[in-house]
């Protein structure tokens, strides 16, 4: 294909979001439309993207939309849950199915408000992580994002209850973009959910940007729960900066979506932090699940723990590319990472690697990768106790699972997870 | 209780069993020995319904039902046990929640209601002393991090929770030092009643010491050639295989 035919791609990408306004006034979105000048889609050729072809996106003849239409949010609430919550359809904030109590220590609002009400803030951290030079998609959803959400929990603060970002499509050929933004001040804890869902069966994209800034001596927890349609696309960049003494810790969990790509960038920037990386992928049929993580150790005494899991069934894709970056500076690194897979059918695939770039000489790192098949001899193990075929791989698949989902501590968020696994795949738990 | 007849089985075109022929009744134990490669394990995994195998000739009777034509689980719910050679590690499922799920299928199958956690836990309790399991075992991942013993010990405590018809032990003694292998010859013997049979297959005479055998037959080369009291045992452990091998040899020339 010739290269002119490359950019018209990119340029009618581009054409159906200049229609639909942005948010136009913080400083990144002007970078960010600069750089699309420049930047393209990934090729087969571009080794971040080697195993994913975002071709068929691409190429989709996308729009922008507003949904009015009233929504039955139960689907994607968390029953138990008593959380401040935030809706987004196609990238639009809705005022309406949205809830939240307002809290002198939290300030919690849509973006596009927090763009004027909370200016300084905004201009101080939005589009300060995420690289929108380097990164189209980044670069795309910073230019075009229409909303998102914006947290700012100020120093010192516990925030007791959870907040939950819902991000849902509506319609066909949607591209919704929310921008999210968390600030977790000094010494501040705070936990949330962030999920996304497909309203019907459209082939809709999320190209979703949340940057996360955890502050000195603050926890941050974030549990992502991804089950869109059987259809849907969804691109998503966390890009994390990690503060002296501090913690983060993401679960992300890909249930459903026929291409979901997540990168997940940590810059741990300052000594002693801890990052904690748990992920569980299950695509079946031709559905692809690309997990790219990058956690850069700059400075010394910092711990990283990472653990993704996958069940790759029938002739489903999965990727997982997980790179540790030690520094020079980085002494007395921890950093642990492991993925592991398990392949049920022949046609199922997974491209694993993990990668360790280590240039600081006094530190402890492993990292390692397993694939392998159902333990059939497990499977009679069970079988000879009386326990049916079904159950028995249903048992031993949940048991494969679990020591991802042992890291969602909230109960409440453990027991939906729960129910959509086994809505989708018909477990009894 | 299970009546076996000329049964013949093979392995990826290779026959292992040559013509079983095997009686055992309700309140009876039968130890099979023999050396190694005999088919004693073979037959075991059988009984048990394991796949890999083919069965060529033969037929298996258990309760008046035809035991090849039955699954595995189904095997289990109607009360066949077997212990194995090499319990299996299962990690992340808990030896409580396995035994709760098998219990409960098996109730299931025989149009029982489901056991309450307060009954299943008082069930635990009783019978994890029976093998002097340690309870935080249970609550552990099945076999997962066990030792040997422990690993054998949870056969047998999962044995006294399904109270099977029919327990099938595949060398339960091996890898046992003297302690674990009193322990879990104690386990089956207060199981032991009249309404219950075990087919205990063994290597050696010793743990024949304290399950006594009603009768002993010697597996070898894929058939009973061999068969008697728990004197047999005793001669076998005195004389070793040898002379039962020259005795078959002697009889295929003459």
């Amino acid at each position: 294909m010739s290269a002119t035919a490359v950019l018209s791609t990119k340029d009618k990408f581009i054409a159906c979001l200049e229609a639909s306004g942005r948010v136009a006034s913080h400083p990144a979105a002007k970078e960010a439309s600069a750089a699309l000048n420049t930047l393209e889609f990934p090729t087969s050729k571009t080794e971040r993207w080697k195993y994913t072809r975002t071709n068929k996106i691409v190429k989709t003849d996308f729009t922008v939309q507003k949904s009015t239409q009233a929504i039955d949010l139960e689907p994607y609430e968390i029953e138990g849950l008593d959380a401040d919550t935030l809706v987004f359809v196609n990238g639009y904030y809705r005022n309406d199915l949205s809830s939240f109590k307002p809290n002198d220590n939290v300030i919690v609002a849509p973006l596009s408000e927090a763009l004027s009400s909370q200016a300084s803030i905004v201009q101080q951290y939005m589009g300060r992580m995420a690289n929108h030079n380097t990164e189209i998609f980044t670069a795309i959803n910073t230019a075009y994002a229409v909303d998102g959400g914006f947290i700012y929990v100020k120093d010192n603060t516990i925030v007791e209850r959870p907040i939950h970002l819902i991000n849902l499509t509506d319609g066909n050929n949607v591209l919704a973009q929310p921008r999210h933004l968390i600030v977790a001040g000094k010494s501040s804890k705070v936990d949330f959910v962030a999920t996304y869902g497909s309203i019907g069966n459209g082939a809709n994209l999320h190209n979703v940007v949340t940057e996360v800034w955890v502050g000195e001596n603050a926890h941050v927890h974030l549990d992502k729960l991804q089950y869109e349609s059987e259809d849907a696309y969804h691109i998503a960049t966390d890009q994390v900066y990690q503060e002296s003494n501090s913690t983060f810790t993401i679960n992300t969990i890909t249930v459903n979506g026929a291409l979901v790509r997540n990168n997940l960038n940590i810059v741990v920037d300052a000594t002693n932090c801890t990052s904690n990386l748990y992920g569980l992928y299950m695509p079946t049929d031709k559905q692809h699940v690309d997990n790219h993580t990058f956690v850069d150790h700059k400075k010394p005494h910092c711990e990283s723990n990472e653990l993704y899991k996958g069940i790759i069934n029938d002739a489903a894709t999965g990727v997982f590319n997980g790179k540790v970056f030690v520094r020079q500076d980085a002494q007395k690194t921890n950093a642990f990472q492991s993925n592991a897979n398990i392949l049920m059918t022949d046609d199922a695939t997974i491209n694993s690697k993990p990668e360790l770039e280590i240039y600081a000489d006094d530190v402890k790192c492993s990292h390692g990768s397993t694939t392998g098949q159902f333990d059939e001899e497990a499977v009679f193990y069970l079988r000879a106790r009386g326990i049916g075929e079904d159950s028995a791989r249903k048992l031993l698949t949940y048991a494969f699972v679990v020591d991802v989902l042992d890291n969602i501590e909230n109960e409440a968020i453990r027991r939906k997870v729960d129910q959509l696994l086994e809505q989708r795949f018909n477990w009894v738990l | 209780m299970i009546s076996i007849q000329n049964l013949h089985a093979e392995i990826n075109g290779k026959a292992i069993l040559k013509g079983i022929d095997l009686e055992v009744k309700a309140g009876e134990v039968h130890a099979i020995m023999g050396p190694n490669g005999s088919g004693k394990s073979t037959l075991a995994s059988v009984l048990a319904g394991r796949e890999d195998y083919d069965i060529t000739k033969g037929s298996v009777t258990y309760l008046e039902k035809d035991l090849l034509e039955m699954s595995t689980e189904d095997r289990a719910r109607e009360g066949i046990f077997l212990a194995f050679q090499y319990p299996v590690e299962i990690p992340g499922v808990s030896n409580v929640n396995f035994l709760k799920t098998a219990i409960n299928e098996i109730r299931e199958h025989k149009g029982m209601e489901a056991l309450s956690a307060k009954d299943f836990l008082a069930m635990v309790r009783e019978k994890s002393k029976l093998v002097e399991l340690d309870a935080k075992l249970a609550n552990r991942a099945v076999n997962h991090g066990f030792s040997g013993g422990e690993k054998k010990r949870n056969e047998i405590f999962q044995m006294a929770m399904l109270t099977p018809s029919l327990s099938i032990l595949d060398e339960t003694d091996s890898g046992l030092d003297i302690d674990a292998l009193r322990v879990v010859a104690n386990g089956v013997n207060k199981l032991k009643s009249e309404n219950n049979a075990f087919i205990v297959v063994t290597h050696y005479q010793r743990l024949l010491d304290y399950i006594v055998p009603d009768f002993v037959h010697v597996l070898y080369n894929g058939k009973i050639v061999k068969s008697g009291t728990k004197e047999l045992a005793l001669e076998l452990e005195e004389k070793g295989y040898d002379w039962i091998k020259a005795e078959q040899g002697e009889s295929i020339t003459a």
